[in-house]
């Protein structure tokens, strides 16, 4: 018998009008879309205008500067983006850098190797990490609750394991912590053949890209990419298709700690010496940083390329407000107005940008 | 051997006893249709053969062996596949995108094993095509409006539910919980199936 598909004369319709009128995407339409496009576009009208008014912004040194500060933060948006794609969000950044770098200050405070102490603080933010996934994504908790408590759990560890002191004393291996935390490359010297106006990337920076151009691989390449994005569009259909949803979601925490572990890591060895409050409140600028850069809070939409956006749209603001001599007390203010306003802008309601559909509300049309 | 077996399976939610005691194998190369009335039962016995709750009574064979299925994926690590009749949709993916959800094609060599998006756009393609159905295989299903991704829908399920006196060796009847036929295709009639979901025949 042939095989007749079941169309009824309504639908077939339906379906020729409709095609009628949406056409397939270009890249170019495809890439005019995405916010992290817009957000690039405002980061490079933003550099322009502070290298013309300040002189000393477009310096090698600036430059070298604000990629290294951005660097944490695009690191950590980065995991960011990966649980906020599931739906989620992940408030225990902060914190676990926190007691990652105290951890990893211990153990070179017992005179341990420095990748002993490093291959440590790793595992303890994988732990915490993997505490948030498992009462996530197996034992069904909302992801704010049970970060909530990691962010609170872990600050609290820290400064416990710490004796509320500063660690600085790192033992034989101390020179190397301080190399890794503080390399650079290129490195300038004077008559190499380097062009003077490439700064001296920090290796915070290098390992921000490399992790960046991983991820980016893997959400565009790996089933698991699309796994994730299913997860945040349709959790239901994904656990319908056979999408292992619970363990790809305990992952997402996972990573997300490794991320806040390593840009501890980073810092810690920048600076030389570990504090319980590293990270204090990183966790919200980690949070813009990956909104901004066009992640759903709702789940189902980011980017690697926009986590790394996000964070140096932050950094380049904060930066351009330092040197406009404005009170640093302001820095949350503009966070925060940040995050609303990323989140307005990326808003659909029905199908529609949300201010569109705002200001039909407002306004509505008298006639339909 | 059975490739599938069901033995004796019940299953109750709270007071509701949505199957009860209901048993058929299905060899290899068999193709079975299981039917029955609205709440007679089909969904949970295919959830159930899924691994998306076990049984209250009773076991599910596969290959010969009882499996004890807490999660589909674990059924589908025994090759079990379900294609839902309440399809979801992630409407932040691509037609195609949907119809390989979970079942990606990859090339490669790991660990460099990538999707092969081209092949998955082409296979889906091919499936619209023979459905007649314009949908194209990159448009994403949010901007799709409602009657196209109906259509998308209907798309998919009419591949895979074709004409089932067509297709189906046999047929398993439910009715209100209980097996009440299994019958060879050619052996009966869309007459006496239809009887036998309403009730108007009795179990035969
Ligand atoms: N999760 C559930 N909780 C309670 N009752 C259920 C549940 N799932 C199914 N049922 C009941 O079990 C019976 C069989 O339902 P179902 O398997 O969906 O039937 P069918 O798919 O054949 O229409 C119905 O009476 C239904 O209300
Ligand atoms: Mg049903």
């Amino acid at each position: 018998m042939q095989h007749k598909p079941p169309q009824s004369p309504e639908t077939g319709h339906a379906v020729i009008a409709d095609v009628a009128k949406i056409k397939e995407q270009t890249i170019l339409q495809r890439i005019l879309a995405s916010q992290a496009f817009w957000v690039s576009v405002a980061l490079a009208l933003l550099v322009t205008y502070m290298s013309i008014l300040q002189p000393s912004f477009g310096t090698v040194d600036n430059v070298a500067n604000v990629t290294r500060n951005l660097a944490p933060f695009g690191i950590m948006a980065l995991g960011m983006t990966v649980v906020i794609i599931t739906g989620g969000i992940d408030l225990s950044v902060g914190s676990i850098m926190g007691l990652v770098a105290i951890v990893a200050g211990l153990f070179l405070t017992w005179e341990y190797p420095w990748y002993v102490a490093f291959l440590m603080g790793l595992l303890t933010g994988i732990a915490c990490g993997a505490v948030n996934g498992f009462f996530v994504a197996y034992v069904g908790m909302p992801s704010f609750v049970v970060t909530l408590g990691m962010l609170s759990i872990a600050r609290s560890l820290a400064v416990v394991l710490s004796g509320n002191q500063m660690l600085y004393k790192f033992g034989p291996d101390a020179p190397m912590v301080k190399a890794i935390g503080q390399a650079k490359w290129p490195v300038q010297t004077p008559g190499d053949w380097i062009p003077d106006w490439i700064p001296q990337f920090s290796s915070h920076f290098w390992v921000m890209v490399a992790m960046a151009l991983a991820l980016g691989y893997a959400l565009n390449f790996k089933p698991w990419g699309r796994h994730l994005l299913a997860i945040g569009g349709n959790e239901n259909a994904a656990r319908l298709t056979g999408v292992p949803v619970d363990w790809i979601k305990f992952l997402a925490y996972v990573f997300s700690a490794f991320t806040a572990a390593v840009a501890s890591l980073l810092l810690l060895g920048y600076n030389g010496s570990a504090i319980n409050a590293m990270g204090q409140g990183y966790e919200l600028r980690v949070i813009a940083a990956t909104v901004i850069g066009g992640a759903n809070l709702m789940g189902g939409a980011g980017t690697a390329f926009g986590a790394v956006i996000g964070a140096a749209f932050l950094e380049v603001i904060r930066n351009a407000l330092l040197m406009a001599g404005i009170d640093s007390n302001w820095q949350g203010a503009f966070v925060g107005a940040f995050i609303i306003l990323a989140v307005l802008l990326g808003m659909q309601s029905g199908g529609k940008s949300l201010i569109a559909a705002t200001v039909e509300r407002l306004f509505p049309k008298k006639h339909r | 051997m059975a490739l599938l077996e069901v033995r004796n399976v019940s299953k109750n939610f709270g007071a509701i006893r949505a199957l009860m005691d209901v048993s058929f194998a299905i060899g290899p190369g068999e193709v079975v249709g299981l039917m029955g009335d609205n709440g007679a039962g089909k969904s949970t016995m295919v959830k159930l053969i899924a691994g998306n709750f076990p049984p209250s009574d009773g076991e599910v064979l596969v290959n010969g062996e009882v499996c004890h299925f807490h999660k589909p994926i674990e059924a589908r690590a025994k090759g079990i596949e379900v294609v839902y009749q309440d399809l979801a949709i992630a409407d932040n993916l691509t037609a195609a995108q949907n119809v390989f959800l979970g079942r990606e094609i990859t090339k490669g060599v790991w660990p460099f094993r990538v999707l092969d998006k081209q092949a998955m756009i082409d296979r889906s393609a091919e499936l619209f095509a023979e459905l007649k159905s314009e949908t194209r295989p990159r448009d994403l299903v949010r901007k799709m409006s409602g009657g196209q991704r109906q259509a998308v829908a209907i798309a998919l399920i009419s591949h895979r539910m074709p004409d089932v006196f067509a297709v189906c060796d046999r047929i398993i009847v439910l009715r209100r919980g209980t097996k009440v036929a299994d019958k060879v295709t050619a052996m009966t009639s869309p007459e006496e199936i239809t009887g036998l979901i309403t009730g108007a025949i009795l179990a035969a």
